[in-house]
């Protein structure tokens, strides 16, 4: 769990306040945005998607469009990998790439995913046309989008925290870029980036499953896989179907954990330089099958083997450096840096003229000013929840932290559900709605939060359970108790690990709004105010404009409540609660 | 004069010159305009078949020598030579062992010994070979297969020398080796480093270190330089005749050790003036010395069988610091003007006997008149908190002033360190979560 806050803590530590690179990064992103929907909107509509398949409802295939779901989530990782691997390097090798790279990622962090995927899917439909193959590639860079920031913010600090003396060492022994980056910054990244990438997994499931089946420009499209067998459920209020999905997904979640994940954090234990603490090394019932088998061994070897000769491909080999070239090299480096300021600044401005020219165009005033409104109501709702779900779990998070047998048991399970995609739970509580005429404004809320507030559970659950026990006996001593306790003792011990915890609640409720707010059952559907539900509706009309509008607005929201609320808790949690 | 010997040296015998470093200087930016001078005019030479030791006190920039010296590093001025080549980057030839072994945690100990030779390109077998051959040599038989973390203290440095070696380097360079180990296995591992280099096992033809520690560096080295700080440069040169094997017992060896010490505490010539003690001034780099640590110096100095006057090494043995804990205490003795230290030998002042003789109360206010004296920042601070209307002051103010004269993380630490002082001296008070001083007793 120590692992898990150091992974998560390198991404929020340092940058407290925007400087102007982040003003730069902030147009950038908003102007490709914008520059998607009005792409979008030039495109000729209605399109064609060739034959439309059909979901069956028969649990007899749920295997197969589970494996369909796996694979897609497959594929997203790797290609989040490879962005990990090429951006998050370039920026930490190169200062001048790191200051827009760096700032750009961390805004995209606040896009809401479905966002990319409402404005994206045209531009694939179009780009592979009377074929699935769009919308595949589209639900792909969905996923692709709530995994890649994530890792590449990890693994950029990750490589810039290599200590100097590794450095050294790697110069004075001549390894080339090549080695470099396979011998010291991928093995001292990789617990860093697994867990990372587990953690992006969690929030992948969730977005594989609505990513799969989205209504755009008043037509559905399914791809086949879980998430469109819970539309088509859904669509035929057949709740029977919903729970034969839930059990799958468990199945599935279940088997991803044991035989992918386990595995690859044991054998990432390798990596870390000294067992930190009182922290348990990771075990796999895999792994030490695996590692006992002398088929696999002699297999392991192999691909050893194999490795070695990769990572030592002669024509990556370093060269010795000759002065010249180096003395070249600076000669070239003013001219280098004046283009490429040159270029950032022209990219900016035709940015800048481009949204104000949309803006000015298409968009009115008062729509900007009702999006606003919007967006308020949703962050009231993303408020009143996080308060809400604060008070309800950390008493009882605490109370088990402080338990080691029960807090053993309870966190695999708290793990567990914060990564199982909640939307598939949305039905049942629709049902409920429906049933007892609840109001839609309160009663959608709860959504929202049904899946991240596992994240303020298992946090304080990891938060509790690390406060010292020697602490905890001294208060027992001075006959600190109750109140005074809380106050004085466990509230600030676990403060820190709250904060991780709220914040990660707080990102996934503004991205679950957007799927939260419109809800459907059968031909009933359910519509509450709120930002979520206007890029919703108009995504299914296939109103680009209003789509960029509603997501550029929302990522505004998410990026000032971060740098206003978040990011001094943060700091102060860093700086003033560290109890190691 | 030294200059034009050097020129004329530098075309004639290059063949046994390993290392000829010309004039160094190294600063490093500080903000837009202004630069931190870290070495200043460092000229030296280094034989062939000699181990020479640069000894410094942490922080007077002898690492960063090292690294230029290993091409680690670009100077700001001057030059390095190796075997008469301008050094441009990491020379092939020279290899490094570090202070805290710079393993990487995820190699086996045998990888870790292939890496110089991976990045050179050895075929597999080959690097295999060589490297076995290597582990062997320094004693590692056995833990091929061994992670670093499964390994100790000393046994990971073995490592750190096994990949050295294995490259077949002709200058051996080493950064603090044996600082990290406690002293039995650094007495292990330095006499087994002295075996090879006097059997001549490896192909090493130099050996250039760099340590805080004055025992080290007599112990093995044929040559000393001793290091100034502030900025970094060359202040005194000692050859080192005792045939090897050396003990510390053997009063040659000490009466070696009191030199260094002397030379360490002799006020350069250039510092020369009317006052014995150190004159500073308002971004002086304090040292890091404890309230408590200096009373306990105090303490010892006073005590009737010292009778107010030490040896420094012996200061040193009695209190088991080394000269990286030791300065630091001195050198606040003798700003405070509570002890002299010069030619080897402390000796108690009487402000600084009244001060050990008082009680608490009464030597926290004698404390607090020599800090207003004779510490310009700490007085700098009282009186900014004196004229401001509410007393109170940001710490990022005093911050801002330091980093035009420090690195920012000097910077940082020296003002902690005089908020340390001045809050035992009750002449300010701090609030670490606002970062906001004020006057303790406002009037």
């Amino acid at each position: 769990m120590v692992s898990l806050r150091n992974t998560f803590m390198t991404i929020y530590r340092g940058r407290l306040y925007p400087n102007y690179w982040d003003m730069i990064a902030l147009c950038l992103a908003l102007g490709v945005i914008t520059l998607l929907a009005w792409n979008a909107r030039q495109m000729a509509v209605p399109y064609q998607l060739g034959q439309a398949i059909s979901i069956h409802l028969e649990p007899s295939y749920l295997p197969g469009y589970a494996l369909r779901t796996v694979l897609r989530m497959l594929i997203a990782l790797t290609v989040s990998l490879l962005f990990t691997f090429t951006f998050a390097t370039w920026a930490a090798k190169s200062r001048r790439a790191a200051r827009i790279i760096i700032p750009i990622i961390d805004i995209l962090q606040s896009v809401p995913i479905l966002g990319f995927l409402s404005i994206t899917v045209v531009g694939f439909i179009e780009l592979f046309p009377n074929s699935l193959l769009g919308p595949e590639c589209a639900a792909i860079f969905a996923i692709f989008t709530s995994q890649a920031w994530n890792m590449a913010l990890g693994f950029y600090q990750t490589v810039k925290s290599v200590p100097s003396e590794l450095i050294d060492a790697a110069d004075m022994f001549h390894l080339s870029a090549w080695q470099r980056f396979w011998r010291i910054d991928v093995p001292f990244s990789m617990p860093g980036l697994l867990w990372n990438m587990m953690m992006s997994m969690s929030a992948g499931w969730f977005f594989v499953v609505a990513s799969e089946a989205i209504s755009v420009s008043n037509q559905q499209i399914l791809l086949p896989g879980i998430g469109s067998y819970i539309a088509t459920a859904i669509a035929t209020a057949n709740v029977q179907a919903i729970w034969y999905a839930i059990i799958t997904m468990l199945i599935v979640i279940l088997l991803y954990d044991q035989i992918l994940f386990r595995p690859l954090i044991a054998w990432a234990d390798k990596f870390k330089s000294e067992q930190v603490g009182q922290e348990v090394e990771a075990h796999s019932w895999l792994v030490d099958m695996l590692h006992r088998t002398r088929l696999l061994r002699s297999l392991g070897l192999q691909l050893a083997i194999l490795f070695d000769a990769f990572v030592n491909m002669s024509w990556l080999r370093s060269k010795p450096v000759s002065r010249t070239a180096a003395l070249h090299s600076r000669r070239y480096e003013k001219a280098i840096a004046w283009i490429w300021n040159a270029a950032v600044l022209a990219v900016l401005i035709s940015a800048v003229i481009f949204i104000a020219n949309v803006l000015y165009r298409l968009v009115p005033l008062s729509a900007i000013k009702e999006v606003f409104v919007l967006g308020l109501v949703t962050a009231l709702r993303v408020f009143v929840l996080i308060v809400l779900c604060s008070l309800f779990w950390v008493p009882i998070g605490v109370w088990i932290g402080l338990r080691t047998k029960v807090a053993e048991v309870v966190q695999p399970i708290a793990q567990f559900l914060a990564a199982f995609p909640a939307n598939l739970f949305y039905p049942l509580f629709v049902v409920v709605i429906i049933k007892y005429h609840l109001n839609v404004e309160i009663w959608v809320t709860p959504l929202m939060i049904l899946g991240t507030q596992w994240y303020v559970l298992f946090n304080v659950i990891a938060g509790a359970s690390v406060i010292p026990k020697d602490l905890l006996q001294v208060a027992d001593n001075l006959g600190v108790s109750r109140w005074l306790r809380w106050r004085r003792l466990i509230l600030p011990g676990i403060f820190p690990y709250y904060i991780t915890g709220a914040i990660t609640a707080v990102g996934g409720a503004w991205n679950a709004s957007i799927v939260a707010e419109v809800v459907s059952w059968g031909d009933k559907k359910l519509v509450a105010t709120g930002l979520g539900a206007y890029i919703s509706e108009y995504t299914a009309a296939g109103d680009f404009i209003h789509i960029a509008l509603g997501i550029g607005m929302m990522c505004v929201f998410v990026l000032v409540l971060n740098r206003l609320i978040w990011r001094p808790l943060y700091v102060l949690a860093e700086t003033r609660y560290q109890l190691i | 004069m030294q200059d034009n010997l050097n020129k004329t040296q530098t075309t004639n015998d290059s063949q046994s010159t390993l290392i000829d470093v010309i004039n160094v200087q190294k600063s490093f930016k500080k903000g837009e305009r202004q630069e931190l001078l870290v070495l200043q005019d460092v000229h030296f030479r280094m034989q062939e078949g000699e181990i020479v030791a640069i000894l410094g006190k942490s922080g007077s920039g002898k690492s960063t020598l090292l690294r230029i010296i290993a091409g680690l590093v670009a100077p700001t001025d001057g030059d390095v030579f190796y075997r008469g080549q301008a050094v441009s980057g990491p020379v092939r030839g020279t290899s490094m062992v570090f202070q805290n072994f710079a393993l990487l945690p995820w190699l086996t100990v045998l990888q870790n010994v292939e890496l110089g030779l991976e990045a050179l390109g050895i075929a597999r077998e080959e690097r295999r070979e060589r490297a076995l051959k290597a582990i062997d040599t320094i004693g590692l038989d056995g833990f091929e297969s061994a992670f670093p973390k499964e390994l100790s203290g000393g046994m990971r440095q073995r490592v750190g020398f096994a990949r050295a070696l294995v490259v077949d380097p002709d200058v051996l360079l080493m950064d603090e080796p044996f600082s990290a180990l406690d002293v039995l296995t650094a007495d292990n591992l330095k006499s087994d480093l002295l075996d090879l280099w006097q059997n001549k096992k490896t192909g090493i033809h130099g050996i250039l270190f760099v340590t805080h520690n004055i025992e080290e560096a007599v112990l093995l080295a044929d040559r000393i330089i001793i290091f100034n700080s502030n900025p970094g440069s060359i202040r005194a040169e000692l050859k080192v005749n005792l045939p090897h094997p050396r003990s510390e017992l053997d009063p040659r060896f000490r009466n070696q050790v009191d030199r260094v010490y002397t030379l360490m505490t002799t006020v350069p010539r250039s510092a020369v003036g009317g006052d014995e003690s150190p004159r500073i001034d308002l971004g002086y780099r304090l040292p890091e010395a404890s309230i408590a640590e200096v009373t306990g110096l105090l303490e010892t100095l006073n005590t009737p069988e010292n009778n107010g006057k030490m040896d420094l090494p012996d200061v040193a043995d009695t209190l088991m610091l080394d000269i990286d804990e030791l300065f630091p205490l001195t050198e606040l003795l003798e700003i405070l003007h509570f002890a002299q230290v010069s030619k080897g030998d402390i000796s108690i002042t009487e402000t600084g006997k009244a001060f050990v003789e008082a009680d608490i109360l009464e030597r926290k206010k004698i404390f607090s008149s020599a800090l207003k004296k004779y510490v310009p920042l700490a007085r700098y601070i009282y009186d900014q908190l004196v004229r401001h209307p509410r007393h109170r002051a940001l710490e990022e103010s005093f911050l801002s002033l330091l980093e035009d004269y420090l690195t920012e993380k000097e910077a940082d630490r020296v003002l902690q360190t005089v908020i340390g002082w001045g809050r035992y001296a009750e002449l300010f008070a701090y609030d670490y979560n606002a970062g906001v001083l004020s006057l303790e007793n406002p009037n």
